[in-house]
C-alpha cells in the first residue's frame, strides 16, 4: 500500500523543502481554534476528491466563524471518509489558479513533470494543449531548464515565471528526498499581489522506502481496522463489492481468480493477495483475516513453489482450529502433494476444487445459496 | 535457442546465504543451469549447496567466469547489488526481490538500459529455458521442453498458465516473467523482439493485467514486427478503478489501463485473448 498523505501533511512537506504554502494549523477539535491569520478557509482533511463539493471547505472571517465552520465539519462523513481533522488555513487572494504535478512515467521509466496553465480543477479534464509533459531523464536529472520550459509555459510574468521556477525545484526535492510516488500542487495558485503558493497539496510516499524514512512511521492514515490489519501481516487488502471473499498468492492470480468467479455469477467482496508465498503460516493469518470481513464464501486459491500443498493444508486447517469458522471454503491448492492435501481438506469439510475453473464454479454457486 | 537463459549461461547468486538464495540455487541447478558462484559480502570462502561463495560480484566473475546474476538480496540493498553486477561486467541479471523502492529502480533500470545489460526484475519470478536453464524462482516441475514462448507480468499467474500448457503438451521454448513493478528493467517488447528473432520459439503467449499502457505498446509492436502467432490474457477484467490489486502496476488509474482497453488494442493487431487463464491453452492448439 502506498502511502497518501493528508494535505497538512504533505503541505509539512512543502514547507520543509521550500514549496511556498498558506500560513494555517490543523486541530481536531473545534475549541482548539483560538487565533487565525486573517480571513480563512477551514478544509475538511480526508484522502477523498471532490470535499470542497461534499461542502468540507469553508471560508470564515471571525475566530467564531471559524469554530462554528470547523466544528460542522468535523466528523462530516463524506464519501466514506470522515474528517477527523481541519485544516485552517489563511484565505488566499487568488488571480489564477495553476497545475504542477510530479509522478512516474512508466513508459519512458522515468520521473515526469505535468504542468497546466489550468489548475484548481481535475486535470483530467484539461485539454491536451494545455497540458505540458516534462520526462525527467535519470542520468540528467531535475535542471532549471526544465522548470523554465514549464514556467514559460503558464503564461505568466517574468517574476512569476522565476517563482514558479523555484518551485519545480523544490518540488522535485520533495519527490526523491521524500520517496514520494506522486507530488502535486492542484492549484498553484497566484495572488493578486503576484505571489505564487501551493493551494492543495497532495503527495504519496512509496511505501516500500519506509525503512529509510523512520520519520513517517505512526503519519495518520485514512484505513479501516482491517486494512490495518492486513497491513501489518503484509497482505494486500482490496474492499470490492461483491460478497465472496478472495484469498489467492500473487497479485496476478488474484485478478485471475476473481476474473474466472465472474464467469460463473460470482463476485468477490475483498481480495487478499499474501505475494508470491505459499507459506503456511500466511495463508492461516489470511483465512483468518477474511474470516473478520464477513464474506458468504471463501475461496483459496493457492498455487505452490516452494512449499507442500499438504503443509499449505495444515494452514487452513489450523485457522480452523483456532476459530469456528461457520462460511463454507473453497480450496484449491495446486502443487506438490496435491491429492493429500485435498484429502485433509476434504476430512475438515473444507470443499475442495482442482482446477481454477471449478473452485471458481463452487464458490459462485456457494455465494448464490 | 531459447532466449535470456541457455547452456552457456554462467550463474552467480547475488545473496546465496540467505534463505531463498541457498533454497534456490540447488533449485536451479537441479534444473540444469550451470551455477557457478554465489556472493554475500563477509561470507567469501564459505561453500553452500556445492557452490563457492565470494564477498564481491567482480571477485566471482574474475575467478569463475560468471555472466549471469540472480539477486536475492533484501530490497534495501538491491539497487546497490545490481549495480556492483553490472559494474562487474554481467550481461543479464535476474533481481527476485520484491518491495525496491521506486526511485531505486529508475536508478537501477536506466543504468541497465544504457549500458546494454538485460536486467529482469526486479519483483519478478525469473527466467527459464526448460532443458537447458533456469534463472529465478519458477517452480521446476511446470515445465516442458517446447517451442512456445511465455512472456508475463505476473508470477504465480505464470505458473497457472504454463501449468495448463504443460499439461496439454504444449512445451515452452523460454518462460519470461518480467514483474509487476511499474518500472520493470525489461518490458514486453523486449522480450517480443526477442522472441521473433529466436527460431526455437514458434508461438507466443503474453500474460498481462491491469494498469499502465505496456499491454498497448506491445500490442502496436506485435502489429508492426511479429510475424509469430500470439495468445494474450490480461488479468483483472473485472478490477474496479482506482484500486491498487496487489502489484503496484496493477491500478486502473485516470481512467487508464483497464483490461477493455488492452484486450481491445491486442485483438487490434491480431492477437487471439483469452477469457480466463485456462483458455489458453486451448487457444494455443486453434
Amino acid at each position: 500500500m502506498d502511502m497518501k498523505l493528508f494535505e497538512y501533511k504533505a503541505k509539512e512537506l512543502f514547507r520543509k523543502h521550500g514549496v511556498p504554502v498558506p500560513e494555517g494549523f490543523v486541530v481536531s477539535s473545534a475549541d482548539h481554534i483560538r487565533a487565525i491569520p486573517g480571513p480563512v478557509m477551514v478544509k475538511a482533511q480526508v484522502l477523498v476528491g471532490g470535499r470542497g463539493k461534499a461542502g468540507g471547505i469553508k471560508p470564515a472571517q471571525t475566530v467564531e466563524e471559524a469554530r462554528e465552520v470547523a466544528a460542522r465539519i468535523l466528523g462530516m462523513n463524506i464519501r466514506g471518509y470522515i474528517a477527523r481533522e481541519v485544516l485552517v488555513e489563511k484565505r488566499l487572494d487568488i488571480a489564477k489558479e495553476l497545475y504542477l504535478g510530479i509522478t512516474i512515467d512508466r513508459t519512458r521509466r522515468c520521473l515526469l513533470m505535468m504542468a497546466s496553465p489550468e489548475g484548481g480543477i481535475d486535470i483530467e479534464t484539461v485539454p491536451d494543449n494545455k497540458i505540458m509533459f516534462v520526462p525527467v531523464d535519470p542520468f540528467i536529472g531535475y535542471q532549471p531548464f526544465m522548470g523554465r520550459r514549464i514556467a514559460a509555459f503558464m503564461g505568466l510574468s517574468k517574476d512569476q515565471e522565476a517563482q514558479v521556477v523555484t518551485i519545480c525545484q523544490k518540488l522535485m526535492d520533495l519527490m526523491v528526498h521524500e520517496d514520494a510516488e506522486l507530488a502535486e500542487v492542484n492549484p498553484l495558485v497566484v495572488t493578486r499581489d503576484g505571489k505564487v503558493v501551493a493551494g492543495d497539496g497532495k503527495v504519496t510516499i512509496d511505501s516500500d522506502a519506509l525503512f529509510r524514512h523512520k520519520e513517517f512511521a505512526g503519519f495518520p492514515e485514512d484505513v479501516t481496522p482491517l486494512e490495518e490489519k492486513a497491513k501489518r501481516l503484509d497482505i494486500a487488502f482490496v474492499q470490492l463489492d461483491g460478497n465472496i471473499g478472495v484469498i489467492a498468492n500473487g497479485a496476478g492470480l488474484t485478478m485471475a481468480t476473481l476474473d474466472s468467479l465472474n464467469m460463473y455469477g460470482g463476485k468477490a467482496g475483498v481480495f487478499l493477495d499474501l505475494g508470491g508465498t505459499d507459506d503456511p503460516k500466511k495463508v492461516k493469518d489470511a483465512v483468518l483475516l477474511m474470516e473478520e470481513a464477513k464474506p458468504k464464501v471463501i475461496l483459496l486459491n493457492i498455487f505452490g513453489g516452494i512449499t507442500k500443498c499438504d503443509t499449505v493444508a495444515e494452514g487452513v486447517l489450523e485457522a480452523l482450529k483456532e476459530r469456528d469458522i461457520k462460511v463454507p471454503i473453497v480450496a484449491r491448492i495446486k502443487g506438490v502433494n496435491e491429492e493429500r492435501g485435498r484429502e485433509m481438506l476434504s476430512e475438515a469439510g473444507i470443499i475442495p476444487a482442482s482446477g481454477l475453473s471449478e473452485a471458481a464454479e463452487k464458490a459462485s454457486k456457494e455465494s448464490q445459496r | 535457442m531459447a532466449v535470456i537463459v541457455d547452456s552457456n549461461t554462467r550463474l552467480v547468486i547475488q545473496g546465496i546465504t540467505g534463505y531463498q538464495g541457498s533454497y534456490h540455487s540447488k533449485a536451479m541447478r537441479d534444473f540444469g543451469t550451470n551455477v557457478v558462484a554465489g556472493v554475500t559480502p563477509g561470507k567469501g570462502g564459505q561453500v553452500v549447496n556445492d557452490i563457492p561463495v565470494f564477498d564481491s560480484t567482480i571477485e566471482a566473475v574474475r575467478k569463475t567466469g560468471a555472466n549471469t546474476s540472480c539477486v536475492f538480496v533484501p530490497a534495501p540493498y538491491t539497487r546497490d547489488s545490481v549495480l556492483e553486477a553490472i559494474d562487474a561486467g554481467i550481461k543479464t541479471i535476474v533481481a527476485v526481490t520484491e518491495h525496491v523502492p521506486l526511485h531505486d529502480e529508475i536508478h537501477m533500470v536506466a543504468v541497465a538500459r544504457s549500458r546494454g545489460v538485460t536486467l529482469i526484475g526486479p519483483n519478478c519470478p525469473g527466467v527459464a529455458s526448460p532443458g537447458k536453464a533456469k534463472v529465478g524462482i519458477l517452480p521446476s516441475k511446470i515445465f516442458r521442453k517446447g517451442n512456445i514462448g511465455v512472456v508475463s507480468r505476473s508470477g504465480t499467474l505464470t505458473y497457472e498458465i504454463v501449468n495448463a500448457m504443460t499439461e496439454q503438451k504444449l512445451g515452452q521454448s523460454t518462460c519470461v516473467g518480467i514483474g509487476g513493478d511499474r518500472v520493470p528493467g525489461t518490458g514486453f517488447i523486449d522480450v517480443l523482439e526477442l522472441f521473433e528473432k529466436d527460431k526455437q520459439t514458434k508461438q507466443i503467449v503474453l500474460v498481462g493485467e491491469i494498469g499502465g499502457t505496456a499491454e498497448e505498446e506491445a500490442a502496436e509492436y506485435i502489429e508492426e514486427h511479429v510475424s509469430k502467432p500470439v495468445v494474450a490474457y490480461i488479468a483483472g477484467r473485472t478490477a474496479p478503478p482506482g484500486k491498487r490489486m496487489g502489484h503496484a502496476g496493477a491500478i486502473i488509474a485516470r481512467g487508464k489501463g483497464t483490461a477493455e482497453s488492452k484486450i481491445k488494442a491486442l485483438e487490434g493487431a491480431g492477437v487471439k485473448v483469452a477469457g480466463v487463464p485456462t483458455d489458453v491453452p486451448r487457444l494455443l492448439i486453434e
